[in-house]
């Protein structure tokens, strides 16, 4: 009963989510091409689903998804888990950051899994294959998409066990995306900035910020505000450093076959994605 | 009736991919790694249905309402070539989808909390959603910068490298003197803004531009959007917790 109550308040706010983008695109619709809006009753049909849906979901996250990503979080990082027979006699002041071995599997996991079932990745990797003249190869971009959004989600739970500053990890992620960027095919620079925005879905983005926030809570010395955050920025920067790499391997190996096996240097940047 | 079923069956089917790889790792790990009895996840169950429900209803309802209206509009703004009513539409668009995007409603709820928590604001109710509001209100005029700053770009034809290191640069520099506490949530947010509302409707804005406009290169001009809707939420979020430390 009460998770009916909740619902229904939520299900008014999300009412309130929804009206500016209906607003926007009315006022435009009169405004620029004029005359009657075609199809009122389904459109006024669909806004209805959009609110009453958005309102479900939300519901859905607060009840399941954060729960589920604070309780893997915490359960990984139970001593009684990490420990071992070290927490038997009683050594569990020193954890070390390679202790949470199951966390990084657990992270490694959920990011190379969720990726690669986004249909927002396929999207991408079928448009790649069209700008590249079929050099790349669908199948394989998706992986690398995966891989990146996995190595991307480890490494940021590694920041988080370990506390040392976001700044650096972005930072030098940063160089590294433009120094791709110089040496990467030009048709496929745009593309792989937008991978980076699009492998985060809807249900990944709450389960993984839970998990980063857990994560910072269970840990000993981590605080939730300055370590728990940044999960989700690890998860959008790393796609980009993969498919530029990807791409530019593809290149390599194509123009190396093409020239009989005498190609260009080996790029280093290809590489260094993992 | 019968088309409407079979279309949201494959919705349903799309929520449920979205869904299955996350529930099949986490009950990998809580029977073979943790031996957690199954039954401790059962009250879990219904909020992973209420997901799977809203967000199938969610994207269906969008598939009917907004995205036909959007993508409508959309290519008769970039035939008709008006300058002005094209970025006006880009940023209305930016702002619009964002307000309404479920992952950033519900990750700046969270931020809310632990900021509060942190007693970086008031530990009340009415100061955390004003805080997550006001987070979401940043973000949202963000995204309508970005698109702004795309549209004029696929216009002109500047270079989107040289924009998005350009943006990188400014990021760095931000961080250096934004309160170390908002830099997570501001990195976060940049992933956040863009899913299942804004990348289909701004997908659309892009190419349809690209492809009416004379010498220019859908495949090359059209994409690139999606990026910067990423990059400048880093920086809008970065200020908003200046603005909030000073105040």
């Amino acid at each position: 009963m009460d998770l009916i109550i909740e619902s229904l308040a939520i299900v008014g706010g999300t009412a309130l989510d929804v009206l500016p983008i209906a607003a926007f695109l009315f006022v435009f619709q009169w405004l620029v091409i004029g005359g009657r809006m075609p199809d009122r009753n389904r459109i006024l049909a669909g806004f209805v689903l959009v609110v009453v849906g958005l309102g479900c979901f939300l519901v859905g996250l607060e009840e399941a998804l954060f729960p589920l990503g604070r309780m893997m979080a915490e359960q990984l990082t139970d001593p009684a888990l990490i420990g071992g027979v070290g927490a038997a006699i009683g050594e569990i002041g020193h954890i070390r950051w390679s202790d949470y071995y199951w966390v990084y599997a657990f992270a490694f996991s959920i990011g190379f899994s969720t990726a690669l079932a986004e249909p927002a990745v396929l999207a991408v990797a079928l448009k790649a294959r069209d700008v590249s003249g079929g050099a790349i190869h669908p199948w394989g971009l998706r992986v690398a998409v995966a891989l990146g959004v996995a190595v991307g989600v480890t490494l940021g739970c590694f920041r988080i066990v370990t506390g040392t500053p976001l700044p650096y990890y972005i930072m030098a992620g940063y160089a590294v995306v433009i120094v791709q960027t110089w040496f990467a095919p030009r048709l496929i620079v745009p593309l792989a900035y937008d991978s980076g925005g699009v492998t985060t879905s809807t249900v990944t983005v709450p389960l993984v910020a839970a998990l980063g926030l857990g994560l910072a809570e269970s840990v000993p010395g981590r605080s939730p505000l300055l370590d728990g955050f940044g999960l989700v920025a690890f998860a959008a920067l790393f796609p980009i450093m993969s498919v530029l790499g990807y791409a530019q391997l593809s290149q390599w190996l194509g123009a190396r076959r093409a020239a009989g096996g005498d190609g260009p240097d080996p790029p280093a940047i290809a590489s260094e994605e993992e | 009736m019968f088309d409407v079923l079979r279309a949201l069956g494959r919705d349903l089917r799309d929520s449920l991919r979205d869904l299955t790889p996350i529930v099949v790792v986490i009950a990998v790990f809580e029977l073979l790694v943790l031996r957690q009895p199954a039954a401790r996840l059962a009250p879990l169950a219904g909020g992973v249905v209420l997901v799977v429900i809203g967000l199938t209803l969610f994207i269906y309802g969008l598939k009917l309402a907004l995205f036909p209206v959007g993508e409508n509009l959309a290519h008769a703004l970039a035939r008709k070539g008006s300058v002005f009513w094209l970025i006006a539409f880009a940023f209305a668009l930016g702002f619009g989808t964002t307000v309404a995007e479920p992952a950033l409603i519900a990750v700046a709820a969270e931020a809310g909390k632990i900021a509060a928590a942190a007693g970086i604001i008031e530990a009340s109710p009415e100061s955390q959603s004003r805080y997550a509001g006001g987070l979401r209100i940043t973000v949202a005029l963000a995204v309508g910068v970005a698109l702004v700053l795309g549209v004029m770009r696929i216009i002109a034809g500047w270079s989107l490298p040289a924009m998005i290191i350009g943006g990188y640069g400014l990021v760095m520099a931000m961080t250096i003197i934004a309160p170390a506490d908002i830099v997570g949530i501001a990195y976060d947010s940049g992933g956040v803004t863009t899913s299942t509302v804004t990348v289909p409707l701004v997908a659309a804005l892009g190419v349809g531009l690209a492809s009416s406009l004379q010498g220019r290169n859908p495949m090359l001009d059209g994409f690139g959007l999606i990026a910067f809707a990423s990059l400048t939420p880093i920086l809008f979020v970065m200020g908003y917790g200046m603005v909030i430390n000073w105040t």
